[in-house]
């Protein structure tokens, strides 16, 4: 994790944290409908709008699908157009999620996990996002309110490349950040501004001397090759993202890459997650690092395009993985725990494998959770085919 | 000739005007309209009902005349030969023409 000048640091909650990071962006067009608990992120962002500060225009649409096809409509233009949703609202906006993916739109969505129902619940859990996950979206998820913030920025960047020219969801885990407060370190607005530099269109719809058409019909002539730049568009991502990281470490001094690292070197144990439930992660480490237990984490940063390579470098020749879903997949295995095995079908030393589901809906994950998963692994007692729970009443 | 994916532009975006005219939708027909001009009154009724537009007609005189049919258009859907009052168009299968 990146270190924190606390001298430097303002405490905000992750939603304010990503609601100035789109008051830096500045979009042209912003489309929203609010939804707990990502509310908050339009509320801030809706008084930087009524104040003045930005020059965005604010479409407070009648639901999650118009606010999705509002902002395919402006980027279509040529806008940089954002949203951000929750739960319920991003699988309102599924349809659209799909096109906006399909017609290689460069939007950043804030996306704030939260169980999809039902039954209706509005706690953390990454079941929303996990539902797009083969939308042709890329996809990133924080651990901290600063990694919402930088990945925001970030991810600006990376979508409007021009190899690229996909849109992105940054993922950040409903209430435990988008409500929890943290320091974070905010860059200067011109910094930011200098950073993501001003867009660069292709195929502008308002451009009356080169008239486009957006959206026609493509049947099986066509559709599959317009498909097939699509995954090519991802295989670029994993090109481009290292050098925006490299330039986002330039101005802010933090480093991102496809996966974080956390004491590997000698861990013979490595726990896999997405997400906050990294910073128990890493406590459970150190606590168990005092006790002289090879163990340590990897952070997922990038699950769309699926760092593969990353994944296999970090976790060949370890004895034991143990991977953290917080969401199911109703009668197949864990999408996390399915994507990280099956990256290590080629590796030269396979690890011992264990699935753990945790967090639904919500529920807490305690130290104490994350240590049974690692004394699994550590007695030798991982089963690769076998789902287990964290948390969950027997 | 169809352009592989390396060619296209992305997005599905289409990116210039007018190229509909670039996809033969004649392509998709099953039944061929074939005018039989000894019947033909030219009342224009198959000129009016065609969704296609293929229907060609010489309109360099008085009245215009029918001379026959845009295959490159023309879906199959024999509407014209349903209008027609004088029964002077059949639709005959596409197998029958399968060697032009």
């Amino acid at each position: 994790m990146n270190n924190i000048d606390l001298k430097k640091a303002r405490a905000v909650t992750g939603a304010e944290a990503v609601a100035n990071a789109m008051r830096q962006i500045e979009p042209h067009v912003v489309a929203a409908y609010p939804i707990t608990p990502q509310t908050p992120i339009v509320e801030y962002f809706a008084k930087f709008v009524s104040d003045g500060v930005v020059r965005t225009e604010m479409i407070p649409v009648e639901s999650e699908h118009s606010a999705m096809s509002a902002v395919v409509g402006a980027a279509a233009t040529g806008a940089r157009a954002m949203t951000a949703t929750s739960a319920n609202g991003l699988a309102l906006m599924h349809e659209v999620v799909y096109i906006a993916a399909s017609s290689r739109l460069p939007i950043v969505m804030p996306v704030v996990n939260r169980a999809l129902s039902g039954p209706i619940n509005i706690h953390c859990d990454h079941s929303d996002a996990m539902a797009e996950r083969d939308s042709g979206w890329v996809q990133f998820y924080a651990e901290s309110n600063q990694e919402a913030y930088d990945l925001t920025i970030l991810s600006l960047k990376l979508a409007e490349d021009e190899s690229v020219r996909l849109p992105v969801m940054v993922s950040l885990d409903g209430f435990i950040l988008s409500h929890g407060v943290e320091p974070v370190e905010f860059l200067p607005d011109e910094v930011v501004k200098e950073f993501i530099g001003e867009p660069k269109m292709i195929y502008p719809l308002l451009d009356t001397e080169h008239p486009v058409t957006y959206g026609p019909l493509d049947l099986y002539d066509y559709y599959f090759e317009h498909k097939r730049q699509q995954v090519e568009a991802m295989e670029n991502a994993k090109k481009v993202f290292p050098k925006v990281a490299e330039e986002f470490y330039k101005v802010s001094g933090r480093k991102y890459d496809f996966v974080e690292p956390y004491k590997l070197d000698d861990a013979e144990y490595v726990m896999v997650a997405l997400g906050s439930t990294n910073s128990t992660i890493k406590y459970v480490v150190d606590w168990m690092r005092e006790e002289g237990f090879k163990v340590g984490a990897l952070k997922v940063w990038m699950f769309r395009p699926f760092p593969k390579a990353q994944i296999q470098k970090y976790l060949n020749g370890r004895k034991g993985v143990v991977v953290l879903d917080r969401s199911a997949s109703f009668g197949a295995e864990a999408p996390l725990y399915e994507a990280v095995k099956s990256a290590l079908y080629n590796v030269a030393i396979r690890p011992q494998m264990g699935s753990y589901v945790y967090g639904l809906g919500g529920r807490d994950i305690l130290p104490e959770h994350i240590r049974k998963a690692f004394e699994d692994a550590l007695s030798g007692n991982l089963i690769a085919d076998e789902q287990r729970y964290l948390g969950l009443r027997e | 000739m169809l352009k592989s994916w390396k060619e296209i532009p992305i997005g599905g975006v289409v990116d210039e005007p007018g190229k509909s005219r670039e996809y033969k939708t004649g392509t998709w027909r099953v039944l061929r309209p074939v005018l039989h001009l000894d019947k033909c009154v030219h009342c224009m009724f198959c000129w009016l009902y065609c969704p296609d537009m293929a229907i060609v007609i010489d309109s360099s005189g008085q009245k215009p005349k029918m001379i026959g049919f845009n295959y490159n258009y023309c879906k199959g859907c024999g509407l014209c030969a349903d209008v027609c009052p004088t029964n002077a168009i059949e639709m005959r299968p596409e197998t029958e023409f399968a060697e032009e």
